[in-house]
């Protein structure tokens, strides 16, 4: 079952495909998303769909290290997923970060009705790269993730909201490094989840939440 | 309370209110409705006299009988109890861990646990006895001769020092997971990091299962040196989350983080949890 790390592309997707054991498929996986290789996202989308979870992890893995050259197929098949496949590729694009990505996640935090799917997309509308927008476009987007990850922090699930605080962790400073907000204004974005952290400190009733909080701020006031 | 309880079965599209809840428990007619109005009752956390009543009658029931023999309604008031904080069921818990039904006494036992309440020591101890060499599967039965599992967390959950012999010799049982409950029970009424290194240990356990009980047990004990295992434990990052913040939030506590802060360690473990969302 084993195969040669310098195994061409067919072959690793003839392994994936005819795969006759979980193990088995879980190798396979991994060595097709170490070859790095665009002409494997197809089939390493459709591993997502397996219920392997090991597959799946790899996959993801392999999806992730490839990067935005990923994202037009895992956005285009999104919805013909069935539940499991779309909350790995949700995963995926939450953890690439490509602000073609971000509407979709957006709309995934505020209403998956499952916890581990809004946890990813909380953390990644936070962690978009914004330097790939202009600063005007990335403005307004900002402010309504914004609005998405205060939601966020009403979850009832403790571990959406800490995903939530961490989001606005990388969001707060995104915006400092975006001159469109005007950095004198008590408006500014900063300044707003600085203030929500605060109250999240002293109000979450999940102790790691809080300590979550406490340390966003810390690194807030020190950046 | 009350309020909050309704909204959440609206969302699940449930119509059960306290008072139909309530209704449901105290008649006799339908046992399905009854049963699920215990569990309904210790889900919403409703801790009404009323309702605690209605569950202690319930732990008695005669009428609800499973095909083994068992009662399943007994089985659901006792986690329904556990759930309630109310410690004037203590000693009709204790009575159902002398009850015919492997089930409820497990049950039992674990409401016992979460209750929290010293006076079960005694009879949970007792039902160690004969130690492991008694301590084997009933014939025709998927289980032990006592739910070990709910008996040895209980025991490490009470913290009642003297149960130690009776507890350490389950190190040594044949069921891996039992060992697992008798090494955090030890890690809990000793302190001594062996045992919690030994759970540590069954992170590396070729059964998916196993890893998982020793993610909880480990969050459970809140065990510090575990975080950067249970992080890379091969396992859901939803299982091994819930495992870290037992472990942050056990950490918190110690040191006070309310009124000083976070501390290295805290910081630490924060690291490793921000990267399994």
């Amino acid at each position: 079952m084993t195969i040669a790390a310098s195994a061409p592309l067919s072959d690793l997707i003839r392994a994936v495909e005819t795969a006759d054991s979980k193990a088995g498929l879980v190798i396979a996986v991994r060595e097709l998303a170490a070859l790095a290789d665009p002409e494997a996202i197809p089939f390493l989308i459709k591993t997502l769909g397996f219920n392997n979870p090991g597959a799946a992890v790899a996959a993801v893995d392999g999806l992730v290290s490839l990067g935005r050259v990923a994202v037009p197929a895992l956005l285009e098949q999104l919805d013909g997923y069935n539940y499991g496949a779309r909350a790995w590729a949700i995963r995926a694009l939450a953890l690439i970060g490509d602000p073609r990505a971000l509407n979709v996640l957006i709309e995934t935090a505020e209403e998956d009705f499952a916890l581990s799917v809004r946890r990813a997309a909380a953390r990644g509308i936070g962690t978009i790269h914004w330097h790939l927008m202009s600063d005007a476009e990335a403005a307004v987007a900002q402010t309504r993730v914004m609005q998405t990850l205060v939601h966020n922090t009403a979850d009832p699930e403790w571990v959406v909201r800490y995903a939530a605080v961490v989001g606005m962790e990388a969001l707060a400073i995104s915006t400092l490094n975006n001159s469109v907000h005007n950095l004198q204004s008590k408006n500014h974005p900063s300044q707003l989840i600085a203030a929500h952290l605060r109250t999240i400190v002293g109000e979450d009733t999940t102790p790691a939440v809080q300590a979550r909080a406490q340390l966003a701020l810390e690194k807030l006031l020190s950046g | 309370m009350v309020l909050e309880a309704q909204q959440l079965t609206n969302a699940q599209g449930e119509s059960l209110t306290v008072e139909q809840a309530l209704a449901n428990l105290r008649q006799t007619e339908d046992s399905s409705l009854r049963y699920y109005a215990a569990w309904w009752i210790g889900r919403f956390r409703v801790n009404l006299p009323e309702a605690i009543n209605a569950l202690v009658d319930a732990l008695a029931d005669e009428t609800d009988r499973a095909p083994d023999g068992g009662y399943p309604l007994r089985r659901n008031a006792a986690r329904a109890l556990g759930k309630l904080g109310e410690t004037s069921v203590v000693p009709a818990l204790i009575d159902c861990l002398n009850c015919k039904d492997y089930y409820v006494r497990e049950a039992a036992a674990q409401a016992l646990a979460m209750l929290g309440d010293n006076r079960a020591v005694s009879v949970l101890k007792s039902l160690l006895a004969g130690g492991v060499e008694a301590a084997v599967q009933v014939p025709g039965k998927p289980h032990l001769k006592q739910p070990y599992n709910a008996i040895l967390e209980a025991l490490g959950g009470l913290g009642d020092q003297s149960v130690v012999p009776d507890v350490e010799p389950f190190l040594n049982h044949d069921v891996p997971q039992v060992q697992n409950a008798a090494a955090r029970a030890m890690y809990q009424l000793t302190g001594n990091v062996e045992y919690g290194d030994q759970l540590v240990q069954r992170l590396y356990s070729q059964s998916l299962q196993l890893r998982r009980s020793a993610l909880m047990d480990l969050g459970a004990i809140g065990y510090l040196p575990a975080a950067q295992p249970i992080a890379s434990a091969l396992a859901e990052n939803s299982l091994k989350l819930i495992a870290l913040q037992g472990v942050l939030e056990a950490h918190l506590q110690d040191v006070q983080f309310s009124q000083r802060g976070l501390s290295p360690e805290s910081r630490q473990v924060l690291a490793l949890m921000d990267d399994l969302l």
